[in-house]
């Protein structure tokens, strides 16, 4: 595989930031997009352009097998038993609000108990610290080390009689810890105890197996994985979606309506009431086109050695300090560079065409824990190279030369 | 955009050694303000007299050098002003940042109009002119007694 290859087919690059070619590290927030992907949006508006379900004119039934392409590709990439089970939303935010409101309803009283960690994103949190509000609910952090990974002991040592669901990260935004899903599901469902995974940033960078992980609930983005804003994705496994309530009501979530009844339409259009963002989601598939034409081996093995390279350069830099040193790691750096605010950082770097990311990113517990206000965040993505590194860190020197520090 | 404009000298050096840090004896009013894009918090403390002037002017806070710095040359600009002078320069100090123009108070001592012009590298970096206006936004609700923590997003 030739990275330069897969560079040039995101135009975005081309553009000067600054007066700079562009060296983008902040993929953890939202990716870039390839040609084929936005073609591919270009194209649906302009010659294939329809809502979606149930006219039945020739646009809206190519539209219709089109959308649902795109959930068997879906099923296929995350390895998911049936299409039924994927859900579309308008981000990983709305699935997991989707499952926490849904799942509270059915399943939350008063006192029962709900275990996330303290590497979660808000919007791993909030969804359940409503429940706490409106339902008494009680959550309860899994603790994470210095490193940044999450101790299991402990975690099982907050589990009791009450605990209702366990919601967590796959993969760090701010640590890039990959999270050991598999055994915390074996101990969780040897409880009964459902899990919610949240995979915004695994879904793009390592091999996701639903089955294999047997997690009851993953949610991840559309835009992370190379693809357009406007997609989340749910994968919830058959049982829930025919037992939790409906979530949002509306137009084509139904089966019939009367004055005085209605019934549901089976799932997944059960949770995908009003029009969809049919032209993103069409548009996904070829998001997930693009990484099956590198290869998801490839595209992990690439990622690693920029990886590497990077916390191998950064390392060298005194000033600078990598936050957390998990176990397992992807390509999500966080760092902090004595006597500079991650902010002025920031603002520096990006005159060097730098885009990276600083301030808390959505981990306010996290950072809390580690005793930190906000950090620089550098993370990679499949077009990232070796290059880009080294014209980080060179913004780096110089980010401490105008602090005159060392 | 220009960096140096932004990190001058004198921002970078107030930004290491922020005058007038901590809480001052005997201040009687005090405020708070928080930027929940960076999470930079700053805690206004003031002592006035009985004819409403600021005795003495001191403040906590974490941030970047440029909201430290805003800060700390704040701290020096108001200190022995009156209420109603503290205002007039630090909207002559919104004013310089949002319309480009001079510092236009008549309460401050050519000098001090440098210094507080050294804050001016911010207009050419909108994601970053909330992190000057911070604390002044801060002390003007500790003058104005207001019991809030000023939330410097909600502030245009």
């Amino acid at each position: 595989m030739k990275i330069n290859d897969i560079k040039s087919q995101f135009p975005i690059f081309s553009k000067k930031i600054n007066g700079k070619s562009l060296v983008y590290l902040d993929s953890s927030n939202s990716s870039q997009k390839p040609i084929s992907v936005i073609n591919r949006l270009n194209d649906f508006y302009k010659n294939e352009f329809s809502n979606v379900g149930r006219s039945i004119h020739s646009l809206a039934v190519n539209a219709t097998n089109k959308f649902e392409e795109t959930r068997v590709s879906v099923k296929n990439f995350i390895n998911a038993k049936s299409k039924e089970e994927i859900i579309f939303t308008k981000n990983a935010t709305e699935a997991i609000n989707l499952v926490a409101s849904t799942f509270g309803q059915q399943n939350i009283k008063d006192g029962d108990e709900i275990i996330i960690t303290e590497l979660e994103h808000h919007s791993n949190y909030i969804p359940w610290h409503f429940l706490r509000e409106n339902k008494k609910a009680i959550i309860k952090f899994a603790p994470i080390n210095e490193d940044g990974d999450i101790l299991i002991e402990k975690l099982k040592e907050l589990i009791t009689s009450k605990t209702k669901i366990i919601a967590i990260t796959h993969l760090s935004n701010v640590t890039g810890t990959i999270v050991p899903i598999k055994e915390i599901v074996e101990i969780a469902h040897k409880k009964n105890i459902p899990v919610l995974v949240d995979g915004c940033q695994s879904a793009p960078h390592i091999k996701v197996d639903v089955l294999n992980l047997d997690c009851d609930f993953y949610a991840f983005s559309g835009h992370k994985v190379y693809g357009p804003t406007g997609v989340g994705i749910l994968y919830a496994k058959k049982k829930w979606l025919e037992i939790l309530p409906p979530y949002i009501g509306g137009g084509a979530m139904i089966n019939e309506v009367k004055k005085n009844n209605i019934t549901y339409a089976p799932p997944p259009e059960k949770y995908e009431a009003g029009t969809m963002p049919t032209a993103e989601v069409i548009t996904f598939n070829e998001s997930i086109k693009f990484i099956e034409s590198i290869g998801m081996d490839n595209l992990i093995k690439h990622e690693n050695e920029i990886t590497n390279y990077a916390l191998e350069k950064l390392k060298k830099i005194n000033s600078v300090k990598i936050i957390g040193n998990p176990k397992n790691k992807a390509g999500v750096i966080a760092f902090t560079i004595k006597g500079v605010h991650p902010h002025d950082i920031a603002t520096i770097l990006d005159e060097d065409g730098v885009a990276i990311r600083a301030g808390h990113h959505c981990c306010q517990i996290f950072h809390e824990k580690m005793n930190l206000v906000a950090t620089a965040r550098a993370s990679i993505g499949i077009y990232n190279t070796k290059e880009d590194i080294d014209i980080l860190c060179k913004a780096i020197e110089n980010c401490i030369k105008i602090f005159n520090l060392k | 955009m220009d960096l140096k404009e932004l990190y001058q000298d004198i921002i970078l050096e107030h930004g290491k050694s922020p005058r007038n840090l901590g809480k001052c004896k005997g201040y009687n009013h005090d405020a708070k303000g928080y930027n929940p894009l960076c999470g930079d918090k700053v805690h206004v403390y003031l002592k006035i007299d009985n004819k409403k002037k600021v005795e003495n002017l001191t403040f906590e806070g974490e941030g970047c050098a440029i909201s430290l710095a805003s800060a700390s040359i704040m701290t020096e600009l108001v200190n022995g002003k009156s209420f109603n002078e503290a205002k007039d320069i630090m909207n002559s100090f919104l004013n310089m940042i949002k319309n480009k123009s001079e510092i236009q108070t008549v309460h401050l001592s050519d000098d001090q109009k440098t210094k507080l012009m050294s804050l001016s590298g911010v207009k050419q970096f909108p994601m970053r002119v909330k992190c000057a206006t911070l604390s002044w936004h801060t002390l003007v609700s500790a003058l104005e007694g207001k019991k809030n923590e000023v939330n410097i997003e909600t502030i245009d």
